[in-house]
């Protein structure tokens, strides 16, 4: 619906600023994005959801105004600039936009994949799947080095498949099994791989976000102090709506701020909590203007749109890999499905369902791309048929994979084999095998 | 909060010394040489380990609230601040769960952090970090994430500062697969084992005492060598004997020396094993201790139920139970909140005669005391 027409490049709204005798607009190394501005109207942000709540009538005209308005504020001048050269041109090639494109299918058809082994009683425990957040895991991952770090929650699969983890490794481990990217021991909210610097999901509300920040803390360490130059490395924080308003949020926006890390807090606001509304929850919804409030730059964007995303990502990492320091993107976006699939998911209006639901993010890319002559639809079916090959494959490595042994319990506790410590020579202690007998005179 | 810190590091008897005076010969200079004759606090040891340390392994960094330019709440990173800059010696706004989580964050990309919480009782806002993040990352990553890290700080119950300010965490946190718990008692054991908590791998909770830092310790040659450091999971037998053994660690290693003191003159013959390492906990020193003996003491400051004693008490039960001449006697820290009234506070934590009682009453020498509460 709105969608093809909301990629016109101007409808980057773009608020006053404050101070106008800046000449920050030919400083594109000073200050990319505004730290001190803020929007002129309030009327951009989904603050018209609060409407939705409180007049359910007129909801969906004023929502669907406000969200073609509203792609993204507190963007300097140097993003407007840019913008208006670029008016003629396509917002993405066609080797990115079919990039982009089946990285969305890959983490779309994984989750379902996922739902239906789940229902089968092939994965088990706390299950919580992706769908219709997309655009945000492929906006923003696809931009990334290898090198760059991602910290995800415990809604982790698809940021993990964006990373680059292979779809076997994370189905492997959903099944609980000893190809997996843990082995088994992390599960569906832990996934890990060093390879990829998939550094984690966490099952706590607020829990990586520190992390995260200390992972972009390392990377400042080692340019700064141990004198490793090109460590330009970039830490995306994934999390969403209701962690907010959790105190480790607002203690890390302070210290990422303050030391000028090189981290980006990507904020999916899927509106819901589990079942609580983040209008019910939160004083003022609009999370994007938490940034200047610690003196970084907010961003508010339509995270139904992964080429806004990938738009305003792009400017964020590129930001922090600079060293110019963090900023706050939120993505405005919606599960499809419920918090996990143990979730009934009652207390969401069937209508505001189905109003998401028609802004597939999916769907739109597609729609661009199509409309714009960079793939034919030919192009775009042989993707998704790769992908149903992919999680074939996937699930049938899961399936005839084995189980971790019994001897596997017992290991990984430490990474120090016994847990004894290192001794002067630099070897672990309990290689040497009178150390684990008698009292070691010291 | 930090007032009260502040007042009692400048009340707190022996000021900070300056580096150069750090190591001090006991006795007159021809003598100087003997490795026995210089004396150090548990303040500069933990000073010097942490120097050595960061000195060694441009990874290592120190971060916490006061580190910098205050040099410490308690003075433990005196000097650190002006020798490795700012970018080394962190001063963290007051958000433990925030600087914890940084610091577990930097310790998954390589960096060594060491942690300071102002007191140990500060780090309940980092728990989740501590346990969660720190603890189990390398199990659930299946050994792809390692965590080197160290927790530090002061430890246990102060003086006059109430319940919120004084507690000892180590049956807490050696509960934790995951973690490994260090509790220092002299200036050996803080140089040696928060040496050996920075080299290693995988995350260390290291508890200090408050009460300790003062206190000075005569110190050998071979640990003040910048390479000296400490095993982890090894008990040391402090002074040895063949009536009772009294297990101890932290501030209580020195009561449990005292009571030997007395014992030894009343003809009872105490071993007393400074414990070191709560987790691992060296089980084997403790039980080959018991089956000499053949009588165990545990002494803690801790809260009894679930605590280190009850766990020193389940080892021997199950491996040395043929081998105990008298029931186990636990010394605990009384099973409430920490009271503030001085006298309140005294009894509410183990005490010299409380060994000394309890190991006689294990040796027979005292009546078993009546069944209170």
């Amino acid at each position: 619906m709105a969608a093809a027409s909301a990629f016109s490049a101007t409808k980057f709204t773009q608020p006053l600023p404050l101070n106008t005798t800046t000449s920050r607009s030919h400083d594109k190394h000073q200050s990319f994005f505004d730290p001190l501005k803020t929007t002129s109207s309030s009327s951009s942000f989904l603050g018209s959801t609060r409407k939705l709540r409180l007049n359910s009538a007129s909801k969906f005209n004023h929502l669907a105004n406000s969200n073609r308005r509203s792609a993204v504020v507190a963007v300097s001048d140097v993003v407007k600039e840019k913008k208006v050269k670029s008016t003629t041109n396509l917002l993405i090639t066609k080797e990115e936009g079919l990039k982009v494109y089946e990285d969305m299918i890959l983490g779309r058809s994984f989750e379902d994949m996922c739902a239906q082994m789940y229902y089968r009683g092939k994965m088990f425990g706390f299950v919580h799947l992706y769908n219709g957040q997309e655009a945000v895991s492929s906006g923003f991952i696809k931009l990334l080095k290898q090198e760059d770090s991602v910290v995800s929650t415990y809604r982790d699969h698809v940021h993990a498949l964006s990373k680059g983890v292979p779809a076997r490794a994370v189905m492997s481990e959903l099944f609980g099994k000893t190809t997996g990217c843990c082995r088994g021991q992390g599960g569906s909210m832990h996934m890990f791989s060093k390879e990829h610097n998939l550094l984690g999901g966490f099952a706590f509300i607020g829990e990586g976000i520190p992390v995260a920040t200390g992972a972009a803390f390392s990377s400042k360490y080692r340019r700064e102090v141990l004198k490793q130059a090109d460590c330009d490395h970039v830490t995306l924080a994934f999390f969403g709506d209701g962690t907010c308003n959790n105190g480790q949020f607002f203690e890390c926006l302070n210290m990422a701020a303050l030391w000028k890390l090189p981290i980006v807090f990507v904020v999916e606001n899927n509106l819901w909590a589990i079942g609580m509304s983040h209008l019910r929850a939160t004083s003022d919804p609009e999370i994007w203007k938490k940034g200047p409030a610690f003196g970084m730059p907010g961003v508010h964007v339509d995270g139904m749109d992964v080429l806004k995303v990938r738009e305003v990502a792009k400017e964020a990492i590129g930001r922090a890999r600079r060293g110019e320091g963090p900023t706050l993107v939120e993505c405005e976006t919606y599960r499809f499905r419920g918090h996990s699939l143990a979730d009934p998911d009652e207390l969401r209006d069937p209508a505001e369902k189905a109003h998401y639901a028609a802004r597939d993010p999916i769907t739109a890319l597609k729609k661009y791309m199509i409309e714009n002559s960079l793939a034919s639809e030919a192009e775009l079916k042989a993707i998704e048929k790769k992908i149903d090959e992919v999680l074939e494959d996937a699930v049938e490595f899961a399936e005839e994979s084995p189980l971790p042994s019994r001897s596997q319990l017992l290991e990984n506790v430490f990474a120090d084999p016994r847990g004894f410590g290192i001794g002067p020579d630099g070897q672990y202690r309990c290689e040497d095998p009178k150390f684990t007998e008698g009292t070691a005179h010291v | 909060m930090f007032g009260i810190i502040r007042q009692k590091v400048s009340a707190g008897g022996s000021p900070p010394l300056a580096f150069g005076q750090m190591i001090r010969p006991a006795v007159s200079a021809w003598r100087g040489y003997s490795a026995a004759a210089k004396q150090m606090t548990v303040r500069e040891a933990l000073n010097t380990a942490l120097d050595e340390e960061m000195s060694a392994d441009p990874k290592v960094f120190l971060m916490g609230e006061e580190v910098g330019e205050y040099q410490g709440a308690y003075k433990i990173s005196k000097g650190l601040l002006d020798k490795y800059g700012p970018e080394r010696v962190l001063d963290t706004p007051i958000t433990e769960a925030g600087f914890t989580g940084i610091g577990v964050g930097a310790a998954y990309h390589g960096l060594k952090p060491v942690v300071e919480f102002m007191t140990f009782n500060f780090s309940m806002q980092a728990m989740d970090h501590i346990i969660n993040s720190a603890a189990k990352s390398n199990y659930m990553s299946a050994g792809q994430i390692s965590v080197p890290i160290v927790f530090r700080g002061p430890n246990g119950a102060a003086a006059g500062v109430g319940a919120q300010h004084s507690q000892c965490y180590a049956a807490w946190y050696a509960s934790c697969p995951g973690l490994k718990v260090l509790a220092p008692y002299s200036s050996e054991d803080a140089r040696g084992l928060l040496k050996a908590a920075i080299r290693d791998p995988d995350p260390v909770v290291f508890l200090e005492n408050e009460l300790l830092y003062g206190e000075v310790f005569p110190i050998s040659a071979e640990v003040l060598d910048s390479s000296f450091c400490l095993p982890i999971g090894k008990a040391k037998i402090e002074r040895e004997g063949k009536d009772v053994t009294i297990t101890a660690f932290s501030k209580m290693v020195g009561y449990a020396l005292k009571a030997a003191e007395i014992l030894a003159k009343e003809g009872i013959s105490a071993e007393v094993i400074n414990l070191r390492s709560i987790r691992p906990l060296d089980r084997h020193a403790i039980n080959a201790s018991v089956r000499k003996t053949n009588r165990l003491v545990t002494v803690e400051e801790g809260f009894p139920q679930h605590g280190v004693g009850a766990e020193i008490c389940a080892s021997v039960v199950e491996e040395s139970f043929g081998y105990l001449d008298a029931p186990v006697e636990r010394i605990c820290g009384a099973d409430v909140p920490m009271p503030y009234a001085a006298n309140l506070e005294r009894i509410a934590l183990p005490q010299v005669e409380d060994i000394v009682r309890a190991s006689k009453r294990a040796c027979y020498r005292s009546v078993p005391m009546a069944a209170t509460a």
